[in-house]
């Protein structure tokens, strides 16, 4: 049983962590409809600058607290920052191209991120610094959970929260459901519809960032690479949940953590990726639209 | 060309965001083991200076744009590119033809056995684009896992050669077979998902492939691979290593040939024909009685059967083969294609498969800018053809009433 | 009219793409051209890097002191990303540049590729990283040389110590599902079984670049395992011990050449104290050693990344045997490389038939006060 509720917990942490960057491809998709492959890079990149800004503060001497609050916010900032450039670069020119043609372009600002971290930083990979200390009222169940998992669970909980109500009841998130729905309908009604887009990529961005930095310091390492595969599990796991669907990317990005705990636990590491895409083309198949995704019926 | 004053202050605002935007990864550069920070403060300057320049040049190539734009629009809407408005004339076509098939013929003596050679690779994915043209850019089906079926080709020779000593020739169409099977395989459950529902699973699936031939050690030798796989034979004479490689370019010649034919006459068939329909708009395709599993099925498995083929070929031009080389990354940059060449187009697809992997080969001249430079061209391209290098021409059925009527009349 | 401007613009554009296609020819061959390749770019690029900064410090050394036999070296530096279709290209490419000698490439499978088009040519390899010992143990490839060990020069050191010095009778075997790391591991779990002095209670691998680790962690926990073998690199090892380490499990955990690197320190910190290593003898007492490092820290404001030190050894190696071969020529410098010792930051050295280096002496380290020392 001990067993169990450690696989368990591990895979929610997992989850937890694919949620934070699963929300924001799930945002912009929900917005304009596009797979922002270069999404995981944006990941990639916050967690570089909190690295960089992290180490540069601890170098010159501040203490713990104040190196996590600005690493964060400055993560926060230069994230957004590239997401917001990026829209602007390479997908609000195709904004009436052919529906693949942004995805390609995604592709191509991910090669380019991540090789112009490469280039500006190193291929080696870097100790990123214990952001998150080890509580010592953790010490008793520290076998089984971890201080810095208690603080994944705890972010993502609360940013979801936080989102679901930014977007239920502020000005900006009653425009971006409206700008969900149809574009051109939102247009109409006299809501920006350029400025929406850009505030999904900022936001989008941000939560990235606040991955990159509680992500890097779980597993205490970063290089250039790190962003692709994330990016892929977290897109993944938003296509699970039903992408678009905010709710659905926290649900989608829990199932795939937990799937993929418990095939490392009862079956195999080796197929854990299996397992999980397995489950996918399963879930796929019975809700072709994923677990929380409206279903997607055309009228004629 | 005209630059105001506005312009330039604009570019100026560009280099001013580019500057804080690239501050901490450009300029910071941190050891945490040592505790040392370094200040490059250098690279701000090359930074402000390059985005400005760049930016310059965008606004001018858009301001030339959308003047052409406007004279375009009075003048006609849609035009065939260059190459296609070529070989459609009668003065040009065949010293055209010739000229080109003259050149691919005398390209291995022309030039170096490493020239010919990454034109093997470029041929390679020709036959790849089209093959998954079919899916993606006639079908309409966006595929983000081709990649399996072409490992799926090039470990079915691996294996056929490892286990049974069967030969290239005989292990060409086993493998092509196997892939469009595999096809098939995928096409059943993924018939009722649409768009980008079904951009994952594939994704998934190409995945899944991969991971088998990663793990299952016992029947693919797991990540260290299968080397000493043998290249094709000519009737059972002994090549050289430069006669083998020229051999294999002669080969993906005749092969590029042979999918350009077969694509060619299946885009206007009745199967082709419906593949666009579906494309176009799948619930009037379906009304229009359009067996529309019969054709996703068969879109699946014609495209991966090509992607079988080329796979090995792989296999037998490079003598080995491991799950490395079928990465995702593989699968965008075929799918970047067939997009850059403009969904459906054969000559598109033929020109952007050029220059996406021969792109790579040139720029080895930029040693470590190289990928650098590959993400910023695909960007650029999709930014300034988003429709694709060469969209494809639809053809027009005209109707020809002296004709029919006079059809009609023998049929009475 | 227009379209006719059209048509003669491409004609002409097409010439000049023509034009630049043609080969560079005629160079001089009074250079020696030493081909670096290896992944420079892509998620391998942390370990082709290194390579090339440390022969680029060789070659500047070299060339300063007048080059080898009156002639300067050249360097051609190719990336293959490591992967195989690229390698067997950028091999083409380089002996159609008339490469002399190749230090490279990095990774077992594209190695493996492009080693039949090098022989071919008459081209000698030597690589810094390759370790499939299938490379020099098949016999196939008599071109090839390398100055790194092979998987099972590890692999067995490495269980022998689990099992009589460390007294351990149930070991988890952990690999990263790469070639190298698979390797390694699966010879370790034959040289366990074979022993019938242990138990593998555990064979699996992990998915390199996962975000958390925390699920096999607990699956060794609960196989009970005395000790941990991990096949692979640092990058993986640092996340598995640092939550062994969290999840308060205290248990040895042996590893490998990929792991015997520095940054696994700098990266694990003080989880990395009491990690064993296998790597090759005394490098850090070796002045050689010290030297190439310190010249890396110099031209480049860093230290040196994987492979870093071996790729030196094989670039001072290569280079020697040329000079005392005299000429470029294969025979010549195959028995250069058999028969003359040279010093490097590895060790003196010299090559036996197969192509293995003899000399690199192996050891068993232990992290120790942020540093790998000899265990006795």
């Amino acid at each position: 049983m001990d067993y169990f509720i450690e696989l368990f917990l591990s895979g929610l942490t997992r989850g937890s962590i694919y949620a934070l960057i699963a929300l924001g491809y799930t945002m912009v998709y929900g917005i304009i409809g596009l797979i922002n492959f270069a999404h995981g890079e944006i990941y990639m990149i916050g967690a570089f600058t909190s690295f960089i800004v992290a180490t540069t503060l601890s170098i010159y001497g501040f203490p713990l607290a104040a190196i996590v609050v600005v690493a964060g916010v400055a993560a926060a900032i230069w994230s957004s920052a590239y997401g917001y450039t990026v829209e602007k670069i390479a997908y609000k020119p195709l904004r009436h191209a052919p529906r693949l043609a942004p995805l390609i372009s995604a592709i191509g600002m991910s090669i380019l991120l991540q090789n112009y971290v490469l280039l500006a930083q190193t291929s080696d990979f870097l100790a990123f610094p214990a952001l998150i200390p080890e509580f010592a009222f953790m010490e008793p169940v520290a076998h089984i959970i971890g201080s810095s998992d208690l603080v994944i669970l705890i972010t993502t909980a609360v940013v979801m929260l936080a989102l679901t109500l930014f977007i239920k009841f502020t000005r900006i998130g009653k425009a971006m459901r409206a700008t969900a729905q149809d574009r051109t309908m939102a247009l109409l009604v006299g809501i920006n519809v350029d400025r929406v887009i850009s505030a999904t990529f900022i936001l989008g961005s941000a939560l990235a960032a606040i991955g990159g930095l509680l992500i890097a310091s779980h597993i205490g390492q970063i290089n250039f690479a790190i962003g692709f595969i994330a990016g892929i599990k977290a897109f993944t796991a938003a296509v699970l949940g039903g992408i678009g669907s905010i709710p659905g990317a926290v649900l989608g990005s829990l199932v795939l953590g937990l799937t993929e705990s418990f095939a490392t636990g009862y079956v195999s590491s080796d197929y854990e990726d299996v397992f999980a895409f397995s489950l996918l083309v399963l879930i796929l198949i019975f809700k072709p639209s994923g677990l929380l995704g409206k279903a997607d019926t055309k009228k004629v | 060309m005209m630059m105001t004053v506005k312009e330039i202050k604009k570019s100026l605002l560009v280099s001013l965001w580019f500057v804080f935007l690239t501050f901490p990864i450009m300029v910071i550069k941190v050891n945490p083991i040592e505790r040392t920070v370094t200040w490059r403060w250098s690279n701000v300057l090359y930074v402000a200076v390059g985005s400005f320049v760049i930016s310059l040049l965008a606004k001018a190539w858009l301001v030339r744009k959308a003047r052409a734009a406007g004279r375009q629009q009075a003048a006609c809407q849609a035009r065939a590119s260059i190459l296609q408005e070529l070989l459609h004339r009668p003065g040009y076509r065949y010293p055209l033809i010739i000229m080109f098939s003259g050149l691919a013929l005398a390209f291995p003596h022309l030039f170096s056995t490493y020239q010919a050679n990454i034109m093997t690779t470029a041929l390679m994915y020709i036959v790849l684009g089209l093959g998954l043209n079919i899916v993606v850019g006639v079908a309409g089906l966006l595929d983000l896992g081709y990649v399996a079926f072409y490992a799926i080709g090039a470990y079915s020779y691996a294996l056929l050669n490892l286990n049974f000593h069967l030969g290239f020739w005989a292990a060409l169409p086993i493998g092509g077979l196997l892939a469009a099977l595999f096809g098939l395989l995928l096409g059943f459950p993924v018939l009722r998902l649409r768009g980008d529902y079904l951009a994952i699973v594939t994704l998934g699936f190409g995945e899944i492939i991969r991971l088998v031939l990663e793990n299952w050690n016992a029947f693919s030798k797991g990540p260290s691979g299968i080397s000493n796989i043998p290249r094709p034979g000519f009737f059972g004479l002994e090549m050289s290593l430069d006669h083998a490689m020229i051999y294999m370019y002669y080969l993906m010649i005749g092969l590029v040939l042979l999918t350009v034919f077969v694509v060619n006459r299946l885009q206007h068939s009745r199967l082709g024909r419906a593949w666009l329909a579906l494309r176009e708009d799948e619930i009037a395709c379906q009304a229009m009685g359009i067996d529309k599993t019969r054709i996703k099925l068969t879109a699946f498995a014609l495209g991966a059967f090509w992607a079988g083929l080329v796979g090995v070929i792989f296999a037998a031009k490079t003598t080995f083969v491991n799950p490395a080389s079928f990465t995702f990354l593989e699968s965008a940059i075929i799918l970047a294609i067939v997009v850059l060449g403009g969904m459906g187009s054969i000559v598109g697809v033929i020109c952007s498969a050029l220059i996406l992997t021969l792109l790579p080969e040139y720029l080895r001249a930029l040693s470590e800018y190289r990928m650098l430079a590959f993400g910023a061209i695909l960007v650029a391209m999709m930014i300034f053809k988003p429709e694709g290098l060469i969209a494809a021409v639809r053809r027009t059925y005209r109707f020809h009433e002296r004709k029919s009527v006079a059809a009609l009349q023998d049929d009475e | 009219m227009k379209s006719t401007m059209r048509i003669n613009f491409l004609v002409t554009a097409a010439a000049v793409v023509l034009a630049m296609m043609l080969p560079g020819t005629g160079m001089a061959g009074d250079t020696i051209k030493l081909g670096v390749a290896g992944a420079h770019s892509g998620d391998l690029a942390s370990y082709g890097l290194p390579t090339v900064n440390a022969a680029k410090l060789v070659v500047a050394e070299v060339n300063a002191k007048g080059g080898v036999n009156g002639k300067k070296v050249e360097l051609l530096i190719e990336d293959d990303t490591c992967k195989p279709e690229v390698a067997t290209n950028i091999a083409t490419k380089l002996v159609s540049q008339g490469v002399d000698v190749v230090l490279g490439h990095i990774c077992s499978g594209a190695t493996k590729s492009a080693l039949p088009i090098y022989k071919a040519a008459g081209v000698i390899l030597i690589s810094p990283s390759a370790t499939s010992p299938e490379l020099t143990q098949s016999g196939e490839y008599p071109n090839f040389f390398r100055t790194i060990a092979p998987d099972n020069m590890q692999a067995k050191p490495e269980v022998e110590f689990a099992l009589n010095v460390l007294g351990v009778k149930k070991i988890a075997v952990i690999h990263d599902k790469g070639d190298y790391g698979k390797g390694v591991a699966e010879l370790a779990k034959g040289f366990i079984e074979k022993s019938g002095k242990g138990e593998v209670v555990l064979f699996e691998g992990v998915t390199p670049g996962a975000v958390d680790y925390s699920a096999i962690v607990q699956k060794i926990k609960q196989s009970q395992a005395d000790a941990v073998i991990f096949g692979g690199y640092h990058p993986e090892a640092s996340k598995i011990v640092s939550m062994m380490r969290k999840k308060r499990m205290n248990i040895a955990f042996l590893s490998d050449d990929g792991v015997k690197d520095d940054t696994f320190i700098k990266v694990a910190g003080k989880d990395a104290e009491g990690v064993y290593a296998t790597g090759p003898k005394n490098n850090s007492k070796n002045p050689l050693s010290q030297a190439a490092v310190a010249a890396h820290k110099q031209a480049y404001n860093g230290d040196p990344g994987a492979f870093y030190e071996s790729a030196y050894a094989a670039s001072l190696a290569i280079l020697n045997a040329i000079g005392k071969a005299g000429s470029t020529e294969r025979a010549a410098v195959t028995k250069a490389l058999q028969t003359e010792r040279v010093d490097t930051p590895v060790g003196t050295i010299n090559f036996d038939a197969l192509g293995d280096a003899v000399g690199v002496g192996f050891a068993m380290y232990q992290v120790k006060n942020g540093q790998f020392i000899e265990v006795k």
